[in-house]
């Protein structure tokens, strides 16, 4: 299907260009990350405790960064009509949307989360269960932000309202995957109880996600 | 309606239906479908015709009781004053907003793609994205639309971008940006165009060539709608002037901001 291809290449393109979202995702990721140790101060033990909840919450906002402008920036720019006179159905051109956006924001999140837990005292099996449940989570990030960010556009300068609107959403994801990150660490629970339901989380949303979204975008022929 | 050829194809078509399905109800193709003719028409009977179509923006009327008939190389320049609903009725006919009252239809073409499928639409924006370079803005819309991905050398020299190219798009001048939307429509082709002041931004030789390039699509056998103000350089059209039938001129209190 070209022209889906297209759109995945097109938005990996300019994500990676100057003045796109990727390394700004990443960079802020590392910067809040970083901040946590300066100030809850030098107690290894808490930052320990606490670290993977700590990635998980700027995971969480560093994805949420590059969705304000996945919608908005084609809306204003005259490009979504386009993409809606397309013989491509909406819903799978959303998906590569949101594949594009977590192939650029979320995958080097897990890639840059191993280097970052150093901060947080974490030790190498606890860094490697922490990226397995950044991999597994992220895309549910993406893909719910996806519908948060359709309705802004909808609505106009929806900055702030796609945070109100996803962040809700998006707690299930925030408890399952810090509870399954925290199992592998510590926890009484066994791992694969609550990484299953993460897992699961994910896959709802990469089917709710698209459609919803769809859904929102048509709503714009008002 | 789904074919017995192209399987994946009629699976999209299922996905699609599916997507319409989610909509509680609301069908938007409803007004904007074609009519289902022979599979194996020619281009050449194509007709797109309007019967008493309305539009609403705002729960202002824009403009009602609008019909209109255009055949294969046929061009339809649709005038009115500033506000009269050019863009709104162009926007309609490509599917972007719902009429409130009326019937589209396409005699012709291809009856599984609607109206929208099979148009290209020009608006007042230039769908470009400055990060990316010349060719790589027209290498995605051919790409999205369909058509071979080697093309767009010629399209770029047809609208005079060629030696361009490799520059990102975001240093093009309005008119230049202007041309290189236009190469798209030459790049894929479709056989209706909706055009919303193609000529504005552009210089007098573009006109020209953008002229020359209108009547080779009408000359194979594609039709022309134009919102415009000004002559657009075709022969024989037929005009559509939506000042008649508009409402009284909207008072300044009646300015919902930008669309």
């Amino acid at each position: 299907m070209t022209a889906l291809t297209a759109v995945l290449i097109r938005d990996m393109r300019i994500a990676v260009r100057v003045g796109g979202g990727a390394l700004m995702g990443v960079l802020f990721f590392l910067v809040v990350v970083t901040l946590v140790p300066f100030a809850l101060g030098p107690d290894l033990a808490l930052l320990k405790r606490i670290g993977p909840a700590v990635l998980w919450l700027a995971a969480l906002l560093a994805s949420l960064l590059a969705l304000d402008r996945l919608f908005s920036a084609d809306h204003d720019d005259g490009s979504l009509d386009l993409i809606l006179m397309g013989r491509a159905p909406l819903e799978l051109v959303i998906a590569m949307k949101g594949l594009a956006h977590w192939l650029t924001t979320g995958l080097p999140l897990i890639v840059a989360a191993p280097l970052i837990g150093l901060l947080l005292d974490l030790d190498a099996p606890a860094e490697a269960a922490l990226a397995l449940t950044l991999l597994a989570g992220t895309p549910a990030l993406t893909f719910i932000g996806l519908i948060g960010a359709a309705i802004a556009v909808t609505l106009r300068r929806g900055g702030l309202l796609l945070a109100v609107l996803v962040l809700p959403l998006t707690v299930p994801v925030l408890i399952f995957g810090v509870a399954a990150a925290n199992a592998a660490i510590a926890g009484p629970v066994p791992f694969g109880t609550p990484f299953t339901i993460l897992c699961a989380l994910t896959l709802a949303s990469l089917v709710v996600g698209p459609f919803a979204a769809a859904a929102a975008l048509r709503q714009e022929k008002e | 309606m789904a074919g017995v050829a192209g399987a994946p194809r009629s699976a999209l078509r299922l996905i699609r239906a599916f997507g319409g399905l989610c909509q509680f109800g609301e069908d938007d193709h409803e007004n904007v479908r074609c009519c289902a003719t022979l599979r194996d028409s020619r281009i050449s009977l194509m007709r797109l015709s309007a019967v008493g179509l309305a539009c609403r923006r705002g729960g202002r009327e824009v403009f009602a009781g609008i019909g209109f008939s255009v055949g294969a190389g046929e061009a339809l320049i649709v005038s009115g004053r500033n506000g009269a609903g050019k863009s709104s009725l162009l926007r309609t006919v490509a599917g972007l907003l719902r009429a409130a009252e009326g019937r589209l239809t396409l005699d012709g073409g291809d009856p599984e793609l609607s109206i929208a499928e099979q148009a290209h639409y020009l608006g007042h924006q230039d769908a470009l994205k400055p990060s990316l370079s010349v060719a790589e803005n027209l290498l995605f819309w051919a790409g999205f639309f369909g058509a071979r991905p080697a093309a767009v050398d010629a399209p770029l020299g047809a609208v005079g971008l060629g030696a361009l190219a490799g520059l990102p798009a975001a240093y093009l001048s309005a008119g230049q940006r202007r041309r290189l939307s236009l190469a798209r429509l030459i790049a894929v082709p479709r056989p209706i165009w909706l055009l919303d002041e193609p000529m504005s931004t552009l210089d007098s030789a573009a006109q020209e060539r953008l002229t020359g390039l209108m009547q080779a699509h009408l000359g194979s056998g594609g039709l022309i709608l134009a919102a415009t103000h000004g002559p657009i350089g075709l022969g024989t059209t037929q005009e559509l002037r939506l000042d008649q039938s508009a409402g009284p001129t909207p008072s300044p209190e009646a300015y919902e901001g930008p669309s």
